[in-house]
């Protein structure tokens, strides 16, 4: 907040200007203040009337149905039972075992394959531009269009994948079709789809790395892995792990990849997810009390990376 | 000008790194390129091939005979004009209505500072913390009947228009810009006489075109790429979205036309990027992270 503004400018000059009569000055200010603060709401109508018709209310809503139950028309009260139904749904349980599942592989190829790609990338003297692009072109693509294709590649009998293990002389899979492999075939599918913008934030992050820092870690005797330790990574520490938060509570709320290759649940459940399951109890089985209360865990759960992320982005603004 | 990174230029400049880099170089060229434009290239050339080819086993790389027809069957069967005007006609409405409210409401806040101005960019911002699927079912709940007007919204591009208004990202995003405006140069305009409106339109406006440019780009391609809200809230097959629309159709078309279809779905998209490729790669670091 360090910007002068015209608020505050006009309040500097005032005292200047006017000095003899205490009551007056007060009350043109006043009038001067209702003004402005008048305009100043008018300027916000359009944007605040959107949030709270479409933002804040829903969120109060949200805390209001988990708590209610819905039959035959008639709306109650029905306490903590919305949360004792979903705790004993053994779908419920599943579903976290898959969310959790995809968020651990996500992290291990979305978190760490886009990291290598940059620190490559920003060795390269030519041809940046060409695969930049490359690897943000999939980030472009509207999601029916990638997550298709990938349905394709993984079909078992004329896909792509399984005719690449053919010519590797590896044995063929049935990847979506396998309860083992479906959540892996997705995690694929995500990735290829999502890359390209993390791997785009560590490149502008590894640019900022100051040279000097690599010419003294060499007069060390530093070699490549230990300039990558110790210099690499700690300087983009900050972006890194604003990155991993950021990729834990998106992937947490995985819905539409499963949904479009699996049709949301997959062999005997392997892919239905948190938000899937939501879906489901919402807009299969008409029961919004159930839904709410499923997303409330999921919220409370994610309010901790969530608080822990906006706190890191402050820090890093100062 | 190179800046110095991980590897150091005399190590490059010996025979030794040279070949080590021209090597390494060329397989992440051509990885990269059978990764990435691979199976855009079996998009294109899939939407060719014959109803037969493209459930052979194995799979052919280069169709045997041409069929182009398939383009335009899918274009006609499966009414994608139809589907890509409604998309468009949701983005550019969803842009217009972020531009102005946003940008009004960013403006305000930042410069003209309204009594509980902080309470409200609080709870703006107190939205991002919020996961957007939780809300997806409240949400829903809401436009079926819309407090106060009791309208039910859906099937109806309000419903795609006025949500998006509520992206306290961009708002963020574009009060930090007018935060940073030499307030010399708003003064000046006030001075001259010009009303706050006049201030905000021929002063802000033309200085804060950049982000404006990585505003209205992720209005529209977020509205191209959203999936379950407009599922939801465009039950109607003649008000779906190409998203949406190809999806339901889906398994109803022969696969050589759903892959014509998904090509010519993908095309817009891909244009849009080989045209503000620099804006959007800019915007994309320059905003900082998007959540």
């Amino acid at each position: 907040m360090s910007a002068p503004t015209l608020a505050t400018n006009e309040a500097q000059q005032r005292p200047g200007q006017l000095g003899s009569s205490r009551a007056k000055n007060s009350r043109e200010g006043f009038a001067r203040a209702l003004r402005r603060n008048l305009s100043a709401h008018a300027f916000l109508i359009g944007a605040v009337l959107c949030f709270a018709f479409f933002s804040w209310f829903p969120m109060v809503r949200e805390f209001i149905l988990a708590f209610q139950k819905t039959k035959g028309g008639q709306t109650t009260w029905a306490g903590w039972s919305n949360l004792t139904y979903i705790f004993n749904d053994p779908a419920f349980w599943q579903a976290w075992r898959n969310t959790l599942l995809f968020t651990g592989l996500a992290l291990v190829f979305g978190f760490a394959v886009p990291f290598l790609v940059a620190v490559t990338l920003n060795e390269f003297r030519h041809g940046q531009g060409y695969l930049r692009m490359l690897v943000y072109l999939p980030v472009m693509l509207p999601p029916v269009a990638s997550v298709l294709l990938f349905k394709y590649f993984y079909d078992p009998g004329y896909g792509l994948f399984n005719r690449v293990l053919q010519i590797l002389h590896l044995p063929q899979q049935q990847w979506l079709q396998d309860t083992h492999t479906a959540m892996l075939s997705v995690v694929i599918a995500a990735t290829w789809m999502n890359m390209g913008g993390a791997t785009l934030i560590y490149l502008a992050a590894l640019q900022g790395i100051p040279g000097e820092l690599y010419e003294a870690a060499e007069l060390d005797g530093a070699g490549l892995l230990r300039k990558i330790w110790h210099v690499t990574i700690p300087q983009t520490r900050l972006i890194l792990s604003l990155m991993l938060l950021m990729q834990i509570i998106a992937t947490m709320q995985v819905f539409t990849e499963p949904f479009l290759l699996t049709g949301g649940e997959g062999p005997e459940g392997s892919t239905t997810t948190v938000v899937y399951l939501i879906y489901q109890y919402a807009f299969y089985f008409n029961n919004y009390g159930s839904a709410a209360a499923l997303g409330l865990v999921l919220l409370v759960l994610l309010a901790g990376f969530s608080a822990a992320y906006v706190r890191l982005s402050r820090s890093s603004e100062d | 000008m190179t800046t110095r990174t991980l590897i150091s230029p005399a190590q490059l400049g010996r025979t030794r790194g040279k070949v080590v880099y021209w090597t390494v170089f060329a397989v992440v060229i051509a990885v990269f390129t059978l990764v990435f434009l691979g199976p855009l290239y079996w998009m294109a050339t899939g939407g060719l091939k014959s109803a037969q080819e493209f459930v052979q086993a194995p799979p052919t790389s280069f169709p045997k005979s041409l069929h182009p027809g398939n383009y335009s069957q899918a274009w006609r069967v499966m009414d994608l004009s139809h589907l890509l005007l409604n998309t468009l006609w949701y983005a550019f409405g969803a842009l217009a209505f972020q531009l102005v409210f946003d940008v009004a409401a960013a403006y305000s806040l930042s410069r003209l500072r309204p009594v509980f101005g902080k309470l409200i960019l609080g709870m703006m911002l107190a939205t991002l913390m919020i996961p957007a699927t939780v809300l997806v079912v409240p949400q829903y709940i809401t436009v079926l009947d819309v407090p106060l007007f009791h309208r039910n919204l859906l099937n109806s591009p309000w419903v795609i228009w006025l949500p998006s208004v509520t992206n306290a990202f961009n708002i963020f995003l574009l009060k930090r810009f007018f935060d940073s405006i030499p307030g010399e140069l708003l003064d000046a305009a006030a001075m001259d006489g010009a009303s706050r409106l006049r201030t905000l339109w021929s002063v802000v406006l033309p200085i804060s075109r950049p982000i404006l440019g990585v505003v209205s780009i992720f209005a529209v391609v977020g509205v191209w790429k959203d999936f379950l809200w407009p599922m939801l809230t465009l039950p109607d097959p003649g008000k779906q979205t190409l998203n949406v629309g190809i999806y339901s159709l889906a398994s109803g078309v022969p696969e050589n036309w759903l892959v014509a279809a998904l090509g010519i779905a993908s095309l817009p998209t891909l244009l849009i990027f080989l045209l503000f490729q620099r804006n959007i790669m800019g915007g994309l670091t320059a905003g900082g992270l998007k959540g």
